[in-house]
């Protein structure tokens, strides 16, 4: 997202506010460091101005926010949405949570964002500040040295093969919509597909390992929102914190997750966005999307509000269960 | 004070091997983690590692104690598994304070003996640290990350990796090193600190302070407006408190297997919404308090209880981690004062 996007959505949501169109934003602002930026919801036009962000670093899927958010705001909440958000967003609306009539939404576009530890760990050392130029980013470190970094060794795995750059929902756009990545989405899905039953077993095995249970993917994901999770429920019968040793209930707990979102899932990449020990949590759901498709034919979650996912209707040509996917 | 060159801390480490399971930080391409060392095995060049070395005395989960029934009779059964004597090389400042923390909570009367078996069994080699990061804060709770604690406390400066025993057990475990170790003048080591100190006074969070916080402020700040504001944006998942080196908060609970009961403990996030639940229902309904509650418990509960010490070391995990960028340093700065004000 450029400067221009940044200065242009803090004119244009302060304007609406002061109009009344919106009674308040939902947005994202500046924290501690200059890679720091929070989700947050403005009340006023002078802090929309003065503290907006809208950067390579505004990662935060802002959508989820609108279920609790329209309920407790008078009037119309305002929202920035990048392309791949406002797919959450359409999928929100085609699971009846927010009101669409209670939302006004800047449609910003968006070339990607920078994952933060891939950041860190480019650039070595602690970072004192970021300037963000054409595509690179300049870094003075904590020892006072400058480093140039090139966005594209920078950005999120998600943003790498982003599945659109065009947002499917706004009620005016931001600027200009950017042209599509052009990386294969399922080429890391396809990797994991080549290994034998005992490789992919040690994969997860190794990677879902490290797993505390913290629920960062579960409470962050916009296609996660049961009022109450039944691992919530401390008399459900499951284990809804970190089981004994070798248990295989962690495990289970994401296979059951990407199951539940499984044909609503829009691949927004927060799950592993926010996972503290960076497993690749969103691989399960993309190997799910893959299956549908070439099961039901191509279909993308968030696209267009109302549609009727593959999984929830049926047709005298869905494949039969057992028989591979074969028709 | 001893030293040892940085040249031969490969036959440091095997020499601790020999009386320890030894475990060093090593970097994996996700994060760092103390593993258990191997020949040939390096030690991390990043600063910490992910999760703090809390897991080695309070793990996230552990068996307490089997149930088996025989007829009318039920036998207990001792699942505790004696551990060996271990050592932990490379651990920050913020970690090793971290440990005093959990004392406080583990070791008061009645003694938790879990707890306490490991911690008589670990030996803590900490480590100073070099390159602090901008997350870095653990001077706002009074640690000087140049001279970190444990029971030996090394630094490396030059060529030379310097160690200082803080404890009998830190001698204890000295002595086993001294085929690899001279004696040194302790003020060789100073450069070092005194260029840590330097670093240390530039990082962004050098002006934090725990101003405004601490024993007798319950009354100010529980009713304080902000907490809303503060939380609005909270998801409340567990991260924070599972990152964190201080959070010792647990569960207990019952696990059927096939052939009993077992009686686990495992690690609970004041986050959650099932945190402390009683027969009467939730003590914190909505997330604005539960978010409260963890962030008075460590800033005014913990000091309030325990002659005024903190339960935060500025170690930054929770910075770098929470989801939505909201963590103890905006708490901090939103509700208390700054230094020199």
């Amino acid at each position: 997202m450029q400067k221009i996007t940044e200065d242009l959505a803090r004119r244009r949501a302060a304007e609406l506010m002061r109009a009344g169109e919106i009674s308040c934003l939902l947005g994202w602002k500046k924290g501690e460091f200059d890679y720091d930026v929070e989700p947050t919801v403005f009340y006023t036009p002078e802090e929309v101005e003065r503290e907006l962000v809208c950067n390579v670093f505004s990662a935060a899927n802002l959508s989820k926010y609108l279920i609790s958010l329209t309920r407790k705001a008078e009037g119309r909440v305002g929202i920035l949405l990048k392309p791949c958000d406002s797919f959450s967003f359409n999928q929100l609306l085609t699971e009846h949570r927010f009101d669409r009539e209670r939302v006004y939404a800047l449609g910003l576009p968006c070339e990607g964002t920078v994952d933060t530890f891939l950041l860190k760990e480019r650039v070595g050392e602690g970072i004192y500040s970021i300037k963000i130029k054409d595509g690179a980013l300049e870094v003075e470190t904590l020892s006072g040295e400058v480093k140039e970094i090139p966005l594209s060794e920078v950005y999120a795995e998600r943003c790498l093969v982003c599945k659109s750059r065009r947002p499917v929902a706004y009620d005016e756009m931001l600027g200009e919509v950017t042209p599509d990545a052009d990386e294969d989405r399922f080429a890391q899905v396809e990797k994991l597909e080549s290994m034998t039953a005992e490789e992919r077993y040690a994969f997860w095995q190794g990677e879902l390992s490290r797993c505390i249970r913290c629920n960062a993917c579960r409470n962050v994901c916009p296609a996660c929102s049961c009022e109450r999770c039944v691992f919530d429920n401390p008399t459900s019968g499951v284990e809804t914190k970190a089981p004994s040793e070798d248990s295989f209930e962690e495990k289970m707990f994401h296979i059951i997750r990407a199951f539940h979102v499984a044909g609503r899932c829009t691949d927004c990449g927060e799950c592993s966005r926010v996972c503290p020990e960076r497993i690749p949590l969103h691989l399960l759901n993309r190997k799910f999307i893959k299956d549908i498709n070439s099961f039901y034919g191509d279909y993308t979650a968030g696209a267009e509000v109302g549609s009727r996912a593959p999984l929830v209707s049926y047709t005298k040509d869905d494949p039969e269960p057992g028989q591979g996917g074969q028709k | 004070m001893k030293r040892c060159p940085l040249s031969r801390l490969e036959d440091l480490f095997a020499a601790l091997a020999e009386s320890y399971k030894l475990y060093i930080p090593t970097d994996g391409e996700k994060g760092s983690s103390f593993t258990l060392w191997s020949e040939g095995a390096e030690i991390s060049r990043r600063l910490n590692t992910a999760r703090p070395p809390k897991d080695f005395f309070f793990p996230q989960s552990e068996d307490l104690m089997g149930f088996k029934t025989h007829g009318q009779t039920v036998e207990l059964v001792d699942l505790r598994t004696e551990k060996e004597d271990f050592a932990l090389f490379g651990v920050r400042a913020c970690d090793a304070e971290s440990l005093n923390i959990l004392d406080r909570v583990f070791l008061s009367e009645p003694g938790d003996s879990y707890y306490a078996s490991r911690r008589e069994k670990g030996v803590i080699f900490t480590l100073a640290c070099n390159k602090p990061a901008e997350t870095c804060f653990c001077t706002a709770f009074g640690i000087d990350p140049s001279r970190p604690g444990g029971d030996v406390s090394c630094i490396e400066c030059g060529e030379y990796l310097y160690l200082e025993p803080l404890t009998q057990k830190g001698e204890a475990a000295l002595e086993r090193l001294s085929a690899v170790t001279e004696d040194c003048d302790s003020a060789e080591a100073e450069p070092q600190r005194e260029k840590i100190a330097k670093t240390v006074s530039r990082l962004p969070l050098a002006d934090l302070s725990t101003e405004g916080f601490g024993e007798g402020k319950t009354d100010e700040l529980f009713s304080d407006e902000r907490w809303a504001e503060l939380s609005r944006c909270c998801i409340g998942c567990g991260s924070c408190t599972f990152v964190c080196p201080t959070c010792q908060c647990y569960d207990i609970k019952d696990f059927k297997n096939g052939s009993g009961v077992v009686r686990y403990r495992c690690w609970d996030s004041c986050m959650y919404s099932d945190f402390t639940k009683m027969s009467a229902g939730q003590p914190r309904t909505d997330q604005t308090s539960r978010f409260r509650q963890r962030f008075m418990h460590k800033l005014v509960y913990f000091p309030e209880n325990n002659d005024g010490v903190f339960g935060c070391v500025g170690c930054g995990r929770c910075v770098a981690k929470c989801p939505v960028s909201m963590n103890i340093v905006k708490v901090m700065r939103t509700l208390g004062g700054k230094k020199d004000e």
